[in-house]
């Protein structure tokens, strides 16, 4: 910045731009790595708008035609770009403006922070009239002529005839315009492209499709199978496309076209990206044979929404299982039947709290136990949506707490536990005491021996300040069972009455 | 139960060391189990009696992956299966919503290998728990050598094709050497009362702290001298 401010620029010798700041600092320009990180930007950038160019070498061009309402208006819209671009440290240069040509003049030559213009263009149709609203020309007006992306020739010579805004060359005649300049450095067609006159469509980066096959049916097929033998002929097809591309389905479904316009559309997840045929068609099998032809079904897509790279050494031939393929594969197909909520693994949690610490998570999403799998794992989308953070939530307490050691006297925990601690009746010498009967369930239990208390107190970061802590007794009644239960809160803590007791886990 | 306990380690499906404790018998005392892993059956003496889940987890070998499945009835009259209380978290949990989803999701279990055991906690007696889905149980645990148990909560033992039944109820614990009025090591009574190849018997058991082994008191039977007399 300093060295900008006395007077090197772009494109002058590093000797010289030294000469002028000897404190200049040179760093190797990544050419490749600046490319491909505007080409993943780019990708990022279809969570506000799905036409997105790449734009030059540092830049993207969004079509937001239609889209502001979605961030709250213009200005919303300008301001998210702006604060997510600064979250991840970049700084950037935005504006918006009815035509691309004039937004990307006014992003780079507007001097001033004024905020965007106020009227944004109905997309009309083919004959559309050129937009001369107040103030877009009195905007792009005082912005030089290189803002036309004009070649440097074309622009010095504009220089010499003294045409050096736009609104000076508004102001020329245009035929003398077309007449002087032709061809390469049609300036009028710069000029038209800019205020709106000619349209200049967006090309949109080419997204990766997602691996998909797709298969037209001659006839309407009206069978319950159809949709079964549909699935037996496309997974082969689909297979050879992942293995083209060196990919895994995470995510696999099987979309039915009706002939009256309906889809039905059957879709499975698996908990590690997989490629092989038999798995996905048992995976997708009884879904498949669950979609309703109705009327008939004229054609069918498989598609892989989400996939995840996959190396060819990760997938052999020959079907030798190892441990944690089986595994995956297992948790796959309980999950397809059962639902990922009933299939679960513990996730440990480090909480006090007995009903936290275990932390349950859905098998599919954490394939490898105490959840070090899940959340380190590149994803490639098929689709652009903003879904990039949402199936792999990290949280920072994933760690696995200091194990409880199960040795005597140290911290026991039960083998069971309920999902929510029952009440019970308590009988109990002294109020702070050692409880010496308990009635569970219409079931009275002598207490014999007991152990305790250990004291588990709420977690006033993330509980109301009315919670009461807790005294953990362990407990064996005369007949050997032994029960986890406690005390909920003091007499005279100042939260509520007197104490309450519960009942919680068991031991085995 | 205080003096004549000798310790005995219940590693997998097969017993390991044997220990003496000063006061002990001479006896080697082995786990009854089957020569290879099968089906086995265990009837909780009480739906809220936890003491099998003792004896069970000293069965099981530590090292693989866990699958056990609870079916809907068993977690709301008896809880959910604990990790902290557990020697190894490896697991994998499964709710079903009825008996017939839980028998399924056992025989999907015991179709990998890669799996130590699968433990299937069923409520009462469902119709669709029959002969036949036991003996289906039993000879896909055989086949793939996976380690089958079925726990049955508040059920009734009528025809099954498991190769062993017990039942298992929770016993007063030993005395605790650190504070009198605490519970020690948790015991239990189990009675193996149909096993194939075996005479049936009943032992009282107790767990060693610190890892889930097995104890027997004098007055069981001498596990040794069972395998002399079938063999």
């Amino acid at each position: 910045m300093a060295a900008a401010e006395r007077g090197a620029h772009a494109g002058a010798r590093l000797t010289d731009a030294r000469a002028l700041d000897p404190a200049l600092v040179a760093v190797a320009a990544d050419v490749e790595g600046d490319a491909a990180l505007v080409r993943r930007l780019a990708q990022w950038a279809a969570r506000w708008s799905p036409l997105v160019e790449v734009d030059g070498a540092d830049g993207l061009r969004l079509d937001v035609t239609g889209v502001e309402h979605l961030f709250g208006g213009e200005r919303g819209l300008v301001r998210d770009v702006r604060q997510r671009f600064t979250k991840m440290g970049l700084t950037v240069r935005l504006a918006i403006a009815p035509t691309a040509a004039a937004a990307w003049a006014l992003a780079r030559f507007r001097k001033t922070l004024t905020p965007t213009l106020s009227r944004t263009r109905e997309r009309e149709g083919p004959a559309a009239k050129p937009w001369e609203g107040e103030g877009f020309s009195a905007q792009l007006s005082p912005l030089p002529v290189t803002a036309l992306r004009l070649d440097p020739d074309t622009v010095r010579t504009l220089e010499r005839l003294g045409l050096k805004t736009i609104g000076a060359l508004m102001d020329v005649p245009r035929l003398a315009l077309a007449r002087r300049f032709r061809g390469a450095e049609d300036v009028v067609d710069a000029l038209d492209r800019a205020l709106g006159r000619k349209p200049e469509p967006l090309t949109a980066a080419p997204a990766d499709p997602p691996p998909r096959a797709a298969r037209r049916l001659e006839e309407p097929a009206t069978h319950p199978e159809a949709a079964s033998q549909a699935l037996e002929r496309l997974i082969p097809a689909l297979v050879k496309e992942l293995q083209q591309r060196h990919l895994g389905a995470r995510r696999l479904s099987l979309t039915g076209f009706r002939v009256d316009g309906s889809v039905g559309v059957a879709s499975v997840a698996t908990s590690i990206p997989s490629r092989e045929p038999k798995h996905l068609q048992r995976l997708l099998a009884d879904k498949a044979a669950m979609l309703d032809p109705e009327f008939g079904f004229d054609a069918f897509a498989l598609t892989a929404d989400w996939t995840e790279a996959l190396d060819a050494a990760q997938d052999s031939l020959v079907e030798e299982p190892s441990g944690e393929r089986e595994l995956a594969r297992l948790v796959d197909r309980l999950t397809v039947k059962l639902g990922p909520r009933a299939v679960r693994r513990p996730q440990p949690l480090e909480s006090h709290l007995p009903e936290r610490a275990s932390g349950w998570g859905a098998a599919v999403l954490n394939p490898s136990p105490l959840g070090e799998g899940g959340s380190s794992r590149r994803l490639r989308k098929g689709e652009a949506d903003s879904r990039l953070s949402l199936a792999h939530p990290p949280t920072a307490s994933r760690r696995a707490p200091p194990c409880p050691a199960r040795g005597e006297g140290l911290l026991h925990r039960p083998q069971r536990l309920l999902d929510r601690a029952e009440a019970i009746d308590v009988i109990y010498a002294t109020p702070e005491g050692m409880p010496r009967r308990f009635v569970w369930r219409r079931a009275v239990h002598d207490i014999a021996r007991v152990e305790g208390p250990e004291r588990i107190a709420p977690e006033w970061w993330r509980q109301p300040s009315s919670a009461r802590l807790r005294d953990y007794y362990r407990v064996e009644d005369a007949e050997g069972r032994r029960f986890w239960i406690y005390r909920e809160g003091l007499i005279g803590d100042g939260r509520g009455g007197l104490p309450a007791w519960f009942i919680h886990g068991l031991f085995g | 139960m205080a003096g004549g306990l000798s310790l005995v380690a219940g590693d997998g499906s097969r017993a390991a060391k044997q220990h003496q404790l000063p006061s002990g018998l001479g006896e080697r005392w082995q786990l009854p189990a089957p020569p290879s892993p099968t089906l086995a059956e265990l009837f909780a003496a009480h739906p809220r009696d936890g003491g099998w889940a003792g004896f069970l987890l000293a069965q099981v070998e530590a090292g693989k992956p866990l699958l056990w499945v609870q079916e809907r009835m068993a977690i709301l009259e008896s809880g959910r299966v604990h990790p902290p209380g557990l020697p190894h978290q490896d697991l994998i949990h499964i709710e079903a919503r009825d008996a017939r989803d839980a028998l399924w999701a056992m025989e999907e279990g015991l179709r990998c290998s890669a799996l130590s055991a699968v433990i299937g906690e069923i409520w009462g007696d469902p119709k669709v728990l029959d002969f036949t889905a036991t003996r289906r149980l039993a000879v896909a645990s055989e086949r793939s050598g996976v380690a089958a148990f079925l726990i049955r909560l508040g059920g009734h033992a009528n025809l099954s094709g498991a190769r062993m039944r017990w039942r298992v109820a929770s016993a007063p614990s030993l005395v605790n050497d650190l504070d009198p009025r605490a519970p020690g090591l948790p015991a239990c009574d189990a009675e193996l009362f149909r096993a194939r190849g075996m005479p049936p018997g009943r032992w009282s058991v107790a767990h060693e702290a610190g890892a889930f082994h097995l104890a027997a008191a004098p007055g069981g039977r001498a596990l040794g001298e069972d395998r002399r007399l079938s063999a």
